[in-house]
């Protein structure tokens, strides 16, 4: 199709006059330049349109008063200035930020014990890594309304049930705004426990055996093993997947939307959900909802600058 | 003699694959026990925490709403009820929104592969003097947090510039978004970065053009990331919620997750579950059989995600 032509022809030009075709036109096109240019084709085009523009469109679009009816008009920092009033900010930051917090303190080190554990096992560790797996292939609309059905507040509902064995409950689950944010979290750490054994599991194997060894020679137990070589061995994947565990919950917004709704009396309202609520929620303020979502993003970026300054002496 | 080399052979494999319980240690009457008790902790915590709400899902949806209410535990007392399939059919469309839903999938996996592959071979390949800015381009997008994008992508989709096309109710507005996928076009350049040059070049002196190249050496070799990245992207697309949820307001359109949690609160206890089972066949059925692939996948390149 593309007649390009090849390096063969491309010396050959070059030795007849050298300096002159290596800047034409026509140098460029012998050397590939037009195929090169057709197979960025389709990257330039997807991301121009639908990541590059959008992401430069993000900050005008935050400083003007757009709602797709009128002109969009540029307000400066009315928009910053109406999300930093709303007074179901700082319900929505506290929310969030008690779900991440809850997220990190138990959900994060399930999954290095679990992928610890399998790793010692022999001859079912494949077996247990699909039945880790399993949650994680389901789509999140369906894990969330499948544990709707097991947190159903009646004292017959299925976790009811099972509390009650000991002697525990009937507990109110989302239906008060004590409960219904860490039943989130419990539906979180189990569907996303899966995809971070595997990850886990992929770098223990690296792990050389020869420092278990040594360290069984010197006479250490099998928990201080683990304590002394296993974590120190992980601290990279394990300091990048509390990064990506924090970035993502902070944007956490398809689990309290279908479980709860933001409810109730807002208990589980989160930040993404405002931006949501803002955008799409009627009112069409994409505004409002850019300055928010700009604010979001520049705290994740100080957060993550800060995190990776404070933990490189650890990697290292 | 003959039984003497596999067993010092799988000797040798447990030494090389040692983790931190040791071959002696396992041998001893306490590191027997311990391995024992070890097994049944992680297999009974993996049976109730993964296996069991699975097997209750299914047992509920062929199960009376008034059952699974009153007794969520009990195995079918007023007996198996298939109607509740029946009803998922004919109220929620699951019919229907499957084939929506694999549409979705078929499309943002040819969409993502073509753009990933095409640029992996401009980038890792043929390295014009702007590849390093389509690089660095697909680098920040790597480091976006996907809330930035969420308004002013939506307002893309409602008119595409420089052609000035609403896409909204359209599959193009999921396809082409979610082509634009870094995470993926960086795992297929790393792919190609380890391919031998040599065979490229040997290729070019033999006179085969950029597209010959591409078409006779470089697609063939891709096998191995093609079908990890058809793996990551047809599960990410079954899975995908807000954004369909967004671009494709027209209820004929709905995915799954879209229609699911659309009728969640409409439909009977016994219908929505019904509907939630047979919604995640497909994503089932394909784990059971690709599981090495995507387990290993997902261990190995989860961590570069997000």
């Amino acid at each position: 199709m593309a007649t390009v032509e090849t390096p063969r022809s491309r010396l050959s030009v070059q030795t007849v006059h050298p300096p002159r075709s290596k800047r034409s036109v026509r140098g460029w096109v012998r050397r590939g330049g037009i195929g090169a240019l057709l197979f960025s084709l389709p990257l330039i085009i997807v991301f121009g349109l639908f990541a590059w523009w959008p992401l430069l469109r993000s900050l005008p679009l935050s400083v003007q008063k757009t709602n797709l009816v009128t002109e969009p008009t540029f307000v400066w920092f009315d928009n910053f200035a109406r999300v930093l009033a709303d007074p179901l900010l700082g319900t929505a930051i506290l929310n969030t930020t008690w779900y991440v917090v809850l997220g990190v303190v138990f959900g994060f080190p399930l999954p290095i014990l679990l992928a610890a554990s399998i790793r010692e096992l022999r001859r079912l560790r494949g077996l247990a890594s699909v039945l880790v797996y399993l949650p994680v292939i389901l789509p999140p609309v369906v894990s969330v309304l499948l544990w709707k059905q097991l947190y159903n507040p009646e004292p017959t509902g299925l976790l009811n049930t099972v509390v009650g064995w000991f002697g525990i409950g009937p507990l109110p689950w989302l239906q008060s705004a004590e409960t219904a944010m860490p039943s989130l979290v419990i539906h979180a750490i189990w569907s996303g426990c899966g995809g971070a054994v595997v990850i886990y599991l992929a770098a223990l194997v690296a792990v050389p055996g020869e420092l278990y060894e040594a360290a069984e020679l010197d006479g250490a137990g099998v928990f201080r093993r683990a304590w002394h070589i296993t974590i120190p061995q992980l601290r990279r994947v394990i300091l990048l997947m509390l990064l990506l565990q924090v970035i993502g919950t902070f944007q956490v917004f398809t689990e309290p939307f279908v479980m709860t709704g933001g409810g109730p009396n807002n208990s589980t309202l989160t930040v993404l959900m405002l931006v949501f609520r803002y955008a799409f929620g009627g009112a069409s303020d994409f505004g409002k909802a850019s300055a928010l979502s700009l604010l979001l993003a520049l705290f994740l970026a100080l957060l993550s600058f800060v995190y990776v300054r404070l933990s490189r002496r650890w990697a290292e | 003699m003959s039984k003497n080399t596999p067993a010092t052979k799988k000797q040798e494999d447990a030494t090389q694959d040692r983790g931190i319980v040791s071959e002696s240690e396992r041998r001893t009457p306490v590191g027997r026990a311990g391995m024992s008790v070890l097994n049944i902790i992680i297999f009974a915590f993996l049976a109730l925490g993964s296996l069991f709400p699975l097997i209750w899902l299914t047992k509920a949806a062929i199960s009376t709403s008034n059952d699974t209410l009153r007794d969520p535990l009990a195995w079918w007392p007023s007996g198996i009820q298939w109607d509740n399939i029946a009803r998922a059919w004919k109220l929620i469309d699951i019919g229907g929104a499957t084939l929506n839903t694999v549409w979705i999938a078929l499309g943002t996996w040819f969409f993502t592969v073509v753009v990933a592959l095409t640029a992996g071979y401009v980038i890792s390949v043929l390295r014009p003097k702007y590849a390093k800015l389509l690089m660095a381009g697909v680098m920040l997008m790597l480091f976006t947090p996907g809330v930035v994008l969420l308004v002013p992508l939506y307002l893309t989709v409602l008119s595409v510039p420089g052609l000035q096309v609403n896409l909204l109710n359209t599959f193009w507005a999921v396809w082409l978004p979610s082509a634009a996928n870094a995470f993926i076009v960086l795992l297929v350049k790393s792919f190609f970065d380890g391919l031998p040059r040599e065979l490229f070049e040997a290729a070019r002196v033999d006179g085969a053009n950029t597209f010959q190249v591409f078409w006779s050496i470089v697609l063939p070799m891709s096998r191995p990331v093609i079908a990890v990245v058809s793996l990551l992207t047809i599960m990410g697309a079954w899975k995908e919620f807000l954004w369909p949820l967004l671009v494709l307001p027209s209820p004929k359109l709905f995915p799954l997750s879209v229609v699911l949690a659309d009728v969640a609160e409409r439909v009977d206890t016994g219908t929505l579950i019904a509907g939630m089972t047979l919604s995640i066949i497909v994503p089932l059925v394909a784990f059971i059989v690709f599981h090495k692939q995507l387990i290993r996948s997902a261990g190995h390149m989860g961590g570069v995600k997000g």
